[in-house]
């Protein structure tokens, strides 16, 4: 019984943080000033939060067919998280986007 | 034909764990989704890069432990960023040394990279990893180099 408390309690800790990061980064994505720092703040919610929350759902499931779907599912979040990441930023790139340095104007 | 086994035996491993409805209906679809990816990577003649990823290093869980350790640390850093009255945001664009990993290894390093909130890499090749960042010293962090040598040691002699 105080074991399923336990989990109960560590998955609970573990989504609200995850919650947290993904508000986080959405707030980012609207305070930071240019495309690419936006794209930090957006990797807080793509790898922290979904990461956390997914680790919390892990702790809060019982069977193991569920578990073994979400670690899946989190390593292929790994994989083509960053990888559709790098594809926005080296078009960004090779189109010539501005890199906005500190004092200038946010756009 | 050894790489169609190669590629629709594992696919369809994965499609049975991802699925668990063993019913008729279901396992026909999931055989017919099969086909087609199959025909699909033999149009697009993208199967034999296609196995790369299967010869994997056993240090890859302690790395990806360390790769989560670091990346949480940083989410932490760039959140606070994002909830200060005024961000101190001072972006760098700076290139860090590939020397001379495999093209896997480059691929793992530069998503890395690009995972770990604050750092993110911009274009690779064999000179480097043009990484963009929120402060320069983070990719004084990258250029000195501990992240490359954990990525270095994965590859597999």
């Amino acid at each position: 019984m105080s074991a399923s408390l336990v989990a109960e309690l560590v998955s609970g800790v573990l989504l609200a943080a995850g919650g947290l990061f993904v508000i986080s980064g959405g707030v980012g994505l609207l305070r930071f000033p240019d495309f690419y720092t936006r794209i930090h703040a957006v990797g807080i919610t793509d790898s922290a939060g979904a990461g956390l929350i997914l680790l919390g759902l892990l702790f809060h499931t019982t069977s193991w067919d569920t578990a073994v779907r979400l670690v899946l599912i989190l390593l292929f979040m790994v994989l083509t998280g960053p990888t559709a990441t790098h594809a926005l930023a080296q078009a960004a790139r090779r189109d010539g986007v501005h890199v906005w340095r500190e004092g200038e104007r946010r756009r | 034909m050894v790489w169609m086994l190669r590629l629709t035996l594992p696919l369809a491993g994965f499609w049975l764990v991802l699925s668990g409805h063993y019913t008729f209906l279901l396992l026909s679809l999931g055989a017919l989704t099969l086909v087609i990816v199959t025909w699909i990577a033999w149009r697009t003649d993208t199967v034999d890069r296609a196995g790369v990823a299967l010869h994997l290093s056993p240090r890859l869980p302690l790395y990806l432990l360390w790769l989560a350790k670091e990346v949480f640390l940083a989410s932490v850093a760039v959140s606070r960023q994002v909830w200060s009255l005024r961000p101190a945001l001072r972006p760098a664009v700076d290139l860090t040394p590939v020397g001379d990993m495999s093209e896997l290894s480059q691929v793992i390093y530069a998503n890395s990279i690009t995972l770990t909130p604050g750092t993110l890499s911009l274009t690779v090749d064999d000179n480097g990893v043009e990484v963009h960042s929120l402060k320069a010293s983070d990719i004084g962090e990258l250029q000195a180099g501990e992240m490359h040598g954990r990525v270095r040691r994965l590859e597999v002699r």
